[in-house]
């Protein structure tokens, strides 16, 4: 029986990382569980065979039902009936399927119906559904608001909800506007208490909203009247049962079809405050999209495999000039370097989920008791290394996934511009990725803080050039040895210039250099472990090695006066 | 509302469906260690059917039983981890060599220490041996009715069972009073999947013969948790007549065994004209092959 998750031993890989034991001890502290919920692991091992066992159970569900599905998905879509959103037949069965086996709520803990798994997991199970039908892991993927409410609503709020998403409830987080779209601190949808109800009630349009029709959505609205910016805005939730909201249009996209793209209306709609008033913005939804950055990074990784494995397959079938196509060193070089910026991507996206999941661990653990000192710089340290990986890895992670799926279609020729293959498909679902959650630009913007605060740099030459490498990549060794000096040479050349202007320009060309050294350290780090890795190291380097010397190039021979040409 | 008590028959059987070449033996029996060892692909049919009845009467109590060696009880921890209540394994040495006539003798007798009994379900047939005698030999045994072929157990009350059967031309709806034997067909719809939360609960249950080898904190577990144990039943637990087990119990005696090699001798070719293919199309009829 085919299974997305026994077929690739990357994923096995990842979960046996030696990180995995601080994170499952942070998050199953002591395991004391295991004497309540006869589903929770007895120690380390036992932990880690759950997830390795669950994860098998994702891997079957998202080849025997998501994937044989997706193509029909992709075709018939949502329909809007009486300004309800209506799943396709497929969507429906995923969503049952799922729902079924307990996969949703994955890291919900045990008290509310969840399976308390940490980042690592959830993030694999992300890459499979991805893997399986991209446009539907946005429906599964927006189970991430449980763990929002979790963090930041009231007991009552958590009581209520939360433990409705391991028995299917959906969920959505409404927060674009047709006037605010990556600028959230333009939202105007507005909430007013009523004294009188007892409630908090909504009143206004939202736009491009995933799953907008959800049973349980988080809204962002201005809750302080005469406001115009961020502080003003706090976060609801609303109950679909309430029937305040109509969907006045589901949107025809390029891409991920199945997924309903949704406007809504909110009529006096009642909502439940989470949290505190004014935080809805700054502390709310930062956390939510920094979480919704990694699922985007995993959904990528998920859509690259795909495209991958379609593209190889095609390649060694198709025959011209009397032999496969594969056999050309044009097809086989561009078949090699997808795999070895997949493999690359799925390093960086599960480093930074260990990060999320030991911050967050220690973030729990600061609720139940005082943390030590060590313990504190140990939270802080992860918390920064998380703020600027997920960034990178969501820049890093899409933009790759357009290259491979571009490439994908390149190598399928004529065939793979026809809906006859999947490819097309995962060719339009990809598109999106770039965009949404935060658009590349704006992860730039937020990557360069750990260009210019030096945290990148720190990070590569206090870990990972500390580590021990294998003999025989010393030579790749030394390559990245060379490339971090002259990204730090390159970073210096912007900073000296001491003008903000000039390093937003140059900002996407040090994130590049930056990551293309940390992808290619974490690539030498995983040959450590099992030298299968040697071969997507040894190309990932050495097509790093020569894009940084042609961002340094074009960094080191521009002086502040050029930005000017470039002005409208 | 109503509850019942469901019992299923499963079998571990090896997995015909991807054989290689190592598949069979030198003397034409099936080699079972070269082959992976699976549910019995209707069986899970059945085990769905019976998960669906507990989930529409909440309640009702879902029993698998096996027959097999020890490895067996891995039949029972898959359903298990999608929702069945208990499971016990038929085995014993002298059930070894059984026929179907002995395996029915065998699944009778332990269907009867389950008594009271609403509705037995199991697969059409096992795709090692595809005798699909099992089911109806059971049914006769116990001496209730049966109903082969079903699709869909479409109502369940107290007295009588209402079900879809798929047959060679159409379906059919039939009722039947309880309790009664169901075989159940590959159309019905597919098992669900493991559960999560049951898996992570059951995937540590033993059965007492694979407990033996394993460490004290494994037993101390299941002294801590009785519900991991997996109960086997031999000869004696289920009161069988030890003549009708077994090679003794078996009246089928294997005459010969060929090994049949499909080859194609002779080819034809046709072009896409319409008397070809009319042609074709009467070839076929008057062979058999379809119609």
């Amino acid at each position: 029986m085919d299974n997305f998750y026994t077929d690739n031993k990357d994923l096995k890989f990842h979960l046996d990382h030696p990180l995995m034991k601080k994170i499952v001890q942070l998050k199953e502290s002591d395991f004391s569980d295991s004497g309540r919920y006869d589903y929770a692991p007895l120690d380390y091992e036992d932990a880690v065979d759950n997830y390795d066992k669950v994860l098998e159970i994702v891997g079957d569900i998202c080849a025997n039902v998501i994937d044989p599905n997706a193509e029909s998905v992709d075709n018939e879509g949502p329909t809007l009936v009486n300004n309800e959103v209506k799943y396709a037949r497929g969507t429906k069965e995923n969503h049952e399927t799922l729902t079924r086996a307990g996969l949703i709520g994955m890291s919900l803990p045990r008290r509310y119906g969840g399976l308390n798994f940490p980042m690592v997991p959830y993030v694999m199970a992300a890459e499979l559904v991805s893997r399986a039908d991209a446009g539907f892991a946005n429906i599964w993927g927006l189970q991430d608001c449980a763990e929002t409410l979790h963090e930041f609503a009231s007991q009552e709020i958590k009581d209520e909800y939360l433990p409705r998403f391991n028995k299917g409830a959906t969920a959505a987080m409404d927060l674009t506007e047709p006037d605010a779209g990556s600028d959230l601190q333009a939202v105007q949808l507005k909430a007013t208490y009523s004294e009188q109800k007892g409630v908090w009630l909504l009143n206004g349009v939202k736009r491009f909203i995933t799953n907008g029709d959800a049973d349980i959505s988080l809204v962002l609205a201005r809750s302080e009247e005469g406001t115009h910016d961020g502080r003003g805005l706090s976060l609801f939730v609303y109950d679909r049962s309430e029937k305040g909201v109509i969907v006045r249009r589901i949107e025809n996209k390029l891409g991920i079809k199945g997924s309903p793209t949704c406007e809504l209306v909110f009529r006096n709609a009642p909502a439940k405050l989470v949290g505190e008033r004014k935080f809805g913005l700054i502390k709310y939804v930062m956390a939510l999209m920094n979480s919704a950055r990694l699922g985007v990074g995993a959904q990528s990784v998920g859509i690259s495999e795909a495209a991958y494995r379609e593209a190889e397959k095609y390649a060694r079938e198709r025959i011209q000039f009397s032999q496969p196509v594969i056999e050309f060193p044009a097809v086989y070089e561009m078949l090699r370097n997808m795999k070895a910026m997949l493999q690359a991507k799925r390093s960086l996206l599960y480093e930074t989920a260990r990060f999320v999941d030991i911050y967050k661990g220690w973030e729990h653990l600061s609720r139940v008791r005082k943390l030590e000192k060590e313990e504190r710089n140990e939270f802080k340290k992860y918390q920064r290394l998380a703020d600027v990986y997920t960034p990178l890895l969501k820049f890093f992670a899409s933009e790759y996934c357009n290259q491979i799926a571009y490439d994908a279609i390149q190598i399928h020729g004529g065939a793979g511009f026809m809906k006859d293959f999947a490819v097309e498909r995962i060719y339009r679902d990809a598109r999106i990725t770039t965009i949404y959650e935060g658009t590349s630009q704006l992860q730039v913007v937020a990557a360069i803080r750990g260009v210019t605060s030096g945290l990148y740099l720190d990070h590569i030459r206090q870990v990972y050039q500390k580590q021990d490498f294998i003999p025989e990549v010393q030579h790749l060794v030394k390559m990245l040895a060379g490339m971090t000096d002259e990204y730090e040479k390159c970073v210096n050349a912007v900073t000296d210039v001491n003008d903000t202007e000039y390093t937003d320009f140059h900002a996407r060309r040090l994130v590049e250099m930056a990551g293309n050294i940390i992808m290619g350290y974490l690539l030498l780090a995983d040959t450590s472990r099992d030298e299968h890795y040697m071969h997507a190291a040894e190309m990932f380097i050495r097509k790093g090695h020569s894009e940084n010397k042609k961002n340094a190039d074009y960094i080191l021979n521009f002086e502040l006066k050029d930005l000017g040409a470039y002005k409208f | 509302m109503t509850k019942f008590n469901i019992i299923v028959l499963a079998k571990q059987v090896p997995d015909t469906r991807n054989v290689g070449k190592d598949a069979m033996k030198a003397d034409g029996t099936v080699n079972r260690s070269a082959l992976p060892a699976i549910f019995n692909p209707e069986d899970l049919n059945a085990l769905e059917q019976a998960l669906r009845l507990k989930d529409k009467y909440p309640g009702s109590s879902v029993t698998l039983l096996t027959m097999g060696p020890g490895r067996a009880a891995e039949v029972i921890r898959e359903a298990l981890y999608r929702g069945v209540d208990k499971g016990s394994l038929l085995t014993d040495r002298k059930f070894a060599g059984s026929d179907t006539l002995a395996t029915s003798y065998v699944l009778s007798m332990a269907i009867k220490k389950l008594e009271p009994y609403d509705i037995v379900i199991a697969g059409r047939q096992a795709i090692d041996g595809d005798t699909a005698q099992v089911g109806p030999q059971v049914a006769e045994k116990l001496n209730v009715p049966q109903v082969t072929y079903a699709e869909e157990i479409i109502s369940l009350e107290q007295e009588s069972v209402k079900i879809k059967r798929r047959l060679e031309r159409g379906v059919e709806t039939v009722v039947s009073p309880l309790p009664a034997v169901i075989t159940v067909h590959s159309s019905a719809p597919p098992c669900r999947p493991r559960n999560a939360k049951l898996l992570m609960k059951y995937k540590h249950s033993r059965s007492v013969s694979e407990l033996q080898d394993l460490s004290e904190d494994y037993l101390q577990l299941h002294r801590d948790r009785p519900y991991l144990k997996i109960e086997e039943w031999g000869a004696s637990s289920i009161s069988a007549d030890e003549e009708k087990l077994g090679l003794s119990g078996s009246p089928t005696k294997v005459k010969k065994i060929e090994s049949v090699v499909f080859k194609a001798k002779e080819s034809k070719q046709l072009s896409s004209s319409d008397e070809d293919i009319d042609s074709l199309v009467k070839e076929l009829i008057d062979k058999h092959t379809i119609g």
